[in-house]
């Protein structure tokens, strides 16, 4: 590693804040990208169960 | 021909269905995988720039997320072509799912970007450069496009309006390119050549080289996802993908 330490990696000489934040937000982000539409997935095919369940007409 | 019975496929949603639902997990786990193991090597496992210091290691995700983001808006803009010319219910489908992905991956370059460019430029933004704010355009059009394909009440003519604007704004693609060469910029001209050396150390290019391909896999993963979305909406009202849903 080219840090002597993890408290010199968090560190990052300064540049700890711009490294760490950019990260951060990417992190969020790419994970945002697969959570979000697999959710909408998962309610979708919801939707589509509940309208084949048959309507009771008597 | 099989080359046109592998285009007709293409065109079957149901078939899309089931190819995204085998790959999925592959091209997801891969493409993760590929972008955890270049950022942990690029954060702690490579030499620090020594005109940069540390702040040189935002670029294992800037570069990715904006060649992909480019990428996608052409891949995308071709959808679009196919939608106009072949009337092609999957290519409005593919247009749909890749603009979110791509508006999220020019997001990250554009704000990873600015976040490099402050210890770096002494700003986070500057006008006057002709590649962020191309950069910023493109992330316009596909916030424009992800507008159009709501504003309609129906959904064909919000199809053919996106379309349409998908292939309008791929003028901004070369022109965000060169823009670097074009003007002067503060951002700085392409290291990465694919016709001779390039000029980045070697130790740095490393991860790249890991990160570029991750950041193509994950954007695929992600395209593929949303598709899952578009092609059961469409679909919600056949026999087969209601046998899916149960």
């Amino acid at each position: 590693m080219y840090f002597n330490n993890l408290a010199e990696l968090w560190e990052m000489a300064g540049h700890g804040p711009y490294v760490w934040s950019a990260y951060a937000i990417s992190f969020a982000v790419l994970a945002a990208m697969v959570v979000i539409p697999a959710v909408r997935y998962r309610q979708q095919l919801a939707q589509i169960r509940q309208q084949q369940l048959p309507s009771d007409k008597s | 021909m099989a080359s046109w019975q592998w285009f007709h496929r293409l065109g079957s949603p149901k078939w899309l269905s089931g190819t995204i639902d085998r790959w999925l997990p592959w091209v997801l786990g891969a493409g993760t995988l590929l972008l955890l193991i270049s950022a942990v090597w690029g954060l702690a496992f490579t030499p620090p720039d020594y005109k940069q210091g540390n702040s040189f290691r935002i670029i294992y995700i800037h570069v990715p997320t904006a060649i992909v983001a480019l990428a996608a808006y052409y891949v995308m803009a071709v959808a679009g072509a196919v939608s106009i010319i072949w009337r092609m219910k999957v290519a409005d489908m593919v247009l749909r799912a890749i603009a979110p992905v791509g508006a999220a991956l020019t997001f990250l370059a554009l704000v990873t970007g600015a976040i490099w460019g402050k210890p770096t430029w002494g700003a986070y933004w500057i006008w006057q450069d002709a590649r962020l704010t191309s950069m910023l355009l493109l992330f316009f059009l596909y916030l424009g496009i992800m507008a159009l394909h709501d504003a309609y009440q129906n959904n064909a003519s919000g199809n053919r309006a996106a379309a349409i604007m998908s292939l309008v704004g791929t003028v901004n693609i070369p022109i965000i390119y060169k823009s670097v060469d074009w003007w002067s910029s503060l951002h700085q001209p392409a290291t990465l050549k694919f016709t001779e050396e390039s000029t980045i150390a070697t130790e740095m290019l490393q991860p790249l080289m890991l990160a570029i391909p991750g950041a193509y896999l994950f954007f695929i993963a992600a395209v593929m996802l949303h598709l899952r979305v578009q092609i059961a909406r469409n679909e919600k009202d056949t026999r087969w993908m209601a046998e899916r849903a149960s």
